[in-house]
């Protein structure tokens, strides 16, 4: 039985991933008033790249070509490292709020080498705004999951979504660090109005022109890695701000209810994603930091407030 | 076996094979390569048995100490104490040293016929024995001399290049700042003297309660600028980025990886050990310093295109966090909080040894690529991953290490720095609160931009298409330079995987201050696993990440390599180029790659901006013939600090000057003048 559910545990980002991106892609659609791709479109899209033939530019080195595996392998190993339906899994090696943050940076690491390795320009500039706004999004990211982490007294991920604080004496804080956290993954997940996953136009991507040389199953792998990314996101921010729903005993039926509780709140989340994507427009780069700054000084309100 | 290798005997061969190797190397002088193997092997010999001596000291905790007899002065005495701190930083200085001289055996060849090679093995070995009698020195006056010796020695180093204006000029900046250091810490020891009566650390120790407390605050703040100076702290900083590119790669790895730890140990020393109990202001002073040095020191990284300032000013970086555990491990030792003290000591200690590795291993790396291209310049580099494959590989572990990605050592201590601020803010209250919350904020955007500045690294030296022709005749470096950054990259490694047990040798160094005697409980628990702290606060373990993130890897390799795919093709082909030839110039620069961060960050490290225009004809302005821009950073430092300091210098002198007429009866009337003053002040 554990090791079923740790193998659901361990597939269930890779899996569900794909759906999150298609159901945005699907209600952003219909708020233009068209009729938009299937939800299931995404894992169409991967399957057929995955059976491409590939293109690698001369000037790549192996980190062009292995940056894809470590990038999707280290969202698969954070992905299996979280609370996602239930807490009663205990990972005491892994699930710490440090190593997640700094396991997400190796991906940003070599993401942004990839992007620098083939010397196209796109690539260049994309990685240099990618490492930017990174470098400013952590602070942010660290202290919204500090903050939590300070009002459950653990910084292990499964402790602190096991812990009930929701309970009204820490709910502002968990409020202001949730709306800090919301920033900083619109900020990781390249979504706006950091930046438009739908666009290729030189002067605004970040993440689409890092990856602009990559065709085929490396390809793939880059595009399910950020999917993943994205729901890793919205998995930390809906269980660990809004933790109950998660179930604590591992029979058959209370994980099923677990998992769909857990879709419904991540649909919650493909919503509001989709209608912030619809109703505002990009920022210009250099106001960005300012949003990042606001991140973290409510998160530093919100530990202020804790005690 | 253990008591042999721990003896006095034993720390004299150790003393003796870095002697032999200094003055050996310099009789050898008319031959390049016998001085180069004679100097490069007794330093070797002189690691490996340190290595061994410091290993058995910390093992058999035997605490060494003993004074050599027949000292002709009376207030110096040649007396060691070799407890387990000391032998730590033993153990530290053999480790790098070891593989910064098998480095230097093929490194320093390039001088060969150029300069003298005998003189370089000189100021090598005496740099490492002045470094080993700074760390193992117990008496006030005997440990100025090691410290002389080392500053001397690296001096020369700084200066071994000396047909580069630049060099000789930096190694004059660093000779100023370290003699100011100097000045200040004899100014601490003589403070001490007069109320303790005595030299001698331990009596010194014994005798604390005699300083007045205004006195232990000048004491203090004596010291901490003296080696501070040493340490790199900013705003003492200048020299730091001047002086380490200057020397000889493998010196500059021990400089950045090493000499600067001795300020720290010396902090170490004095606040922590010698100076005990003291108010808590000490404690928050180091604590800011330490959150201003590592936030300035990664965002001047971030402005540089020179590889080895870039890494001179990460060292300050990691100085800095290094400051953020030791500062907390000062306030919470004054608020007598010896448990979570030790935690914080521990984070500081372990990030000491870790930065010794990966800076060293940094250091290597680039003096490697200095050696095939013949500048420091990163935007002539480029592509030199397909030129120099190994050093760019363990360019990049030291990159990871340094950036704080898991599972190398550098994530660790970070991880256990980030733990004991954690615990301040837990445990802290009002204004020691914010403090601390300010810390974690330091270090998280520290570490953030520390990942940036690497990806601009590694990305512009070793990435993309060559930047220039240079780039083509690149090869890689010869085994003995190989060998030793490769060495040093698996232990980044391997003491990251095995961060739980070094830490367990670490808080058994701790256990032996005296503030820390007698506790039984401590903050990390036993667990051969990983890091866990105070019962499960918070845990983390380096092997299961790595086991698990490597089976991952493979995993997904397998399927995707073996199961989907089986038929297609993998074309290679030309970068996408928009329909334009694709040259190197179209590729983005370290100072492009940085500038946007540079940008944000302007109204602390004001970048200039200046552009030129040359016209076909100066009469009518139309046609530009060239346009130059030049972007920098102002030196803020120099403009608003160290140039006021010398104009206020300058002003005073020449008031002095003013007495000095020239006249005879003046100074006797001068004498006279004096002479009343004593006999007033003596009756």
């Amino acid at each position: 039985m554990t090791i079923f559910i740790w193998t659901i545990q361990f597939i269930f980002i890779p899996v569900a991933s794909p759906l999150c991106v298609g159901i945005i892609k699907k209600i952003k659609a219909r708020l233009q008033n068209r009729e938009g791709a299937s939800i299931f479109q995404p894992y169409k899209n991967l399957w057929k790249l995955l059976h491409k033939d590939e293109v690698i530019s001369s000037d790549a080195s192996w980190i062009f070509s292995l940056a894809p595996f470590i990038i999707f392998s280290a969202t698969v190993v954070v992905g299996a490292s979280i609370p996602l339906f239930g807490f009663f899994l205990k990972n005491t090696l892994t699930g710490d709020i440090l190593i997640i943050v700094y396991s997400l940076s190796i991906g940003t690491f070599f993401l942004a080498l990839a992007g620098m390795d083939t010397g196209s320009a796109f690539g260049g500039f994309g990685s240099s705004r990618e490492m930017t706004i990174s470098a400013l999004a952590e602070g942010g990211l660290i202290f919204s999951l500090l903050t939590v982490a300070l009002i459950s007294d653990t910084t292990n991920l499964f402790a602190i979504s096991g812990s009930i604080f929701g309970q009204g004496q820490h709910f502002f804080s968990a409020l202001l660090a949730f709306s800090g956290f919301f920033i900083v993954l619109l900020a990781e997940t390249s979504r706006f109005p950091y930046d438009n996953p739908d666009t290729h136009l030189e002067l605004t991507m970040i993440h689409e022109a890092m990856i602009l040389e990559y065709s085929g199953k490396r390809l793939a792998l880059m595009e399910w890695a950020s999917a993943n990314k994205l729901l890793i996101f919205f998995a930390l921010g809906a269980n660990l701000f809004f933790s109950s729903g998660l179930v604590q005993n591992a029979y058959a039926y209370t994980i099923i209810l677990g998992i769909v509780i857990f879709m419904v709140k991540i649909f919650i989340f493909c919503l509001v994603i989709a209608l912030i994507e619809s109703s505002m427009a990009k920022f210009r780069f250099f106001r960005l930091p300012d949003l990042l700054l606001v991140s973290f000084i409510l998160n530093v309100v919100a530990i202020g407030l804790i005690y | 076996m253990l008591e042999i290798i721990t003896s006095p005997i034993s720390f004299f061969i150790l003393l003796s094979l870095f002697f032999f190797g200094a003055f050996g190397s310099l009789l050898l002088r008319k031959d390049d390569d016998s001085a180069n193997i004679w100097s490069s092997f007794f330093a070797i010999a002189g690691s490996l048995w340190g290595l061994l001596f410091s290993v058995a000291t910390i093992i058999s905790e035997h605490i060494l100490a003993f004074v050599v007899k027949g000292s002709p002065f009376p207030l110096l005495s040649i007396s060691f104490n070799i407890d387990l701190l000391s032998a730590f930083f033993i153990f530290i200085i053999s480790l790098i040293a070891l593989f910064c001289s098998l480095y230097g055996i093929g490194y320093v060849r390039h001088y060969y016929q150029k300069y003298n090679i005998g003189a370089l093995g000189f100021f090598y070995n005496f740099f490492i024995l002045g470094m080993l009698f700074v760390v193992t020195a117990s008496n006030g006056i005997f440990f100025l001399i090691g410290w002389e010796i080392m500053t001397v020695a690296s001096f020369f180093a700084v200066i071994y290049d000396r047909e580069d204006q630049e060099n000789v000029k930096a190694g004059f900046l660093y000779l100023v700042m370290t003699y100011i250091s100097t000045a200040f810490i004899v100014a601490a020891f003589l403070l001490i003297y007069k109320f303790t009566g005595s030299f001698d650390f331990a009596i010194i120790k014994s005798g604390v309660g005699l300083l007045p407390i205004g006195v232990k605050n000048i004491i203090f703040l004596a010291a901490l600028i003296g080696f501070g100076v040493k340490a790199g702290i900013i705003p003492l900083h200048i020299w730091l980025p001047a002086a380490h590119p200057a020397a000889p790669s493998h010196i500059s790895a021990l400089m950045s990886g090493v000499m600067i730890k001795t300020g720290i140990f010396m902090m170490i020393r004095l606040f922590l050990d010698i100076l005990q109990p003291i108010p808590i202001w000490w404690g928050i002073v180091v604590l800011i310093i330490g959150i201003i040095s590592s936030l300035l020191g990664v965002l001047y990284a971030l402005t540089e295109h020179d590889i080895k300032r870039l890494l001179a000013y990460h060292s300050i970086e990691n100085i800095g966090i290094i400051l953020l555990g030791l500062g907390s491990a000062l306030i919470f030792s004054s608020l007598s909080m010896p448990v979570l003290a030790l935690l914080s000591l521990v984070a500081a200690l372990f990030h000491t040894l870790n930065h010794a590795i990966f800076k060293s291993l940094l250091f290597l790396g680039a003096g490697s690529v200095i050696n095939q291209m013949h500048t420091r310049n990163m935007e002539e580099y480029g592509g030199l991953i397909k030129y120099m494959p190994q050093t760019a590989f363990f360019f990049l572990i030291g990159s990871m290490a340094i950036s704080a990605l898991p599972p190398f050592n550098g994530f660790f201590s970070e991880w256990l720095t980030f733990q004991s601020l954690f615990q301040g803010i837990i445990i802290l209250d009002s204004s020691m609160r914010w403090l601390f919350i300010l810390a974690v904020g330091a270090l998280a955007f520290t570490s953030g931009l520390a990942l940036a500045c690497f990806v601009k690294a590694f990305g512009s030296i070793f990435l993309a298409r060559p930047r220039s022709v240079e780039v083509a005749h690149a090869k890689e470096s010869p085994l003995s330079m190989v060998f030793g950054m490769g060495v040093l990259a698996t232990l980044s490694f391997l003491f990251g995987i095995f961060s739980s047990q070094i830490t367990f040798l670490l808080e058994k160094i701790g256990h032996s201050f005296t503030i820390f005697q007698n506790m039984p409980i401590t903050f990390l628990a036993k667990n051969n696993q990983g890091l866990v702290v105070k019962n499960g606060f918070a845990s983390v373990s380096g092997l299961a990440f790595l086991v698990f993130f490597a089976g991952t890897i493979m995993v997904v390799f397998f399927i995707i390599r073996k199961v989907v795919n089986r038929r297609q093709k993998i074309k290679m082909g030309a970068t996408w180029d928009c329909g334009t030839n694709l040259t190197s110039r179209m590729e983005i620069t370290s100072t492009g790659f940085a500038r946007s961060i540079v940008l944000i960050f302007k109204a602390i490290l004001k970048p200039s901006i200046q552009h030129e225009i040359g016209y076909h004809d100066s009469e009518s302005r139309y046609l530009p013939k060239q346009r130059t821009v030049i972007l920098g950073v102002n030196d803020v430092y120099q403009t608003y600090f160290y140039h006021p300091l010398h104009k206020l210098v300058d002003i005073l002198s020449l008031r002095t000057k003013k007495i000095q007429s020239g006249n005879i009866n003046d100074y006797i009337f001068y004498i006279f003048i004096t002479l009343l003053v004593v006999l007033f002040a003596t009756l």
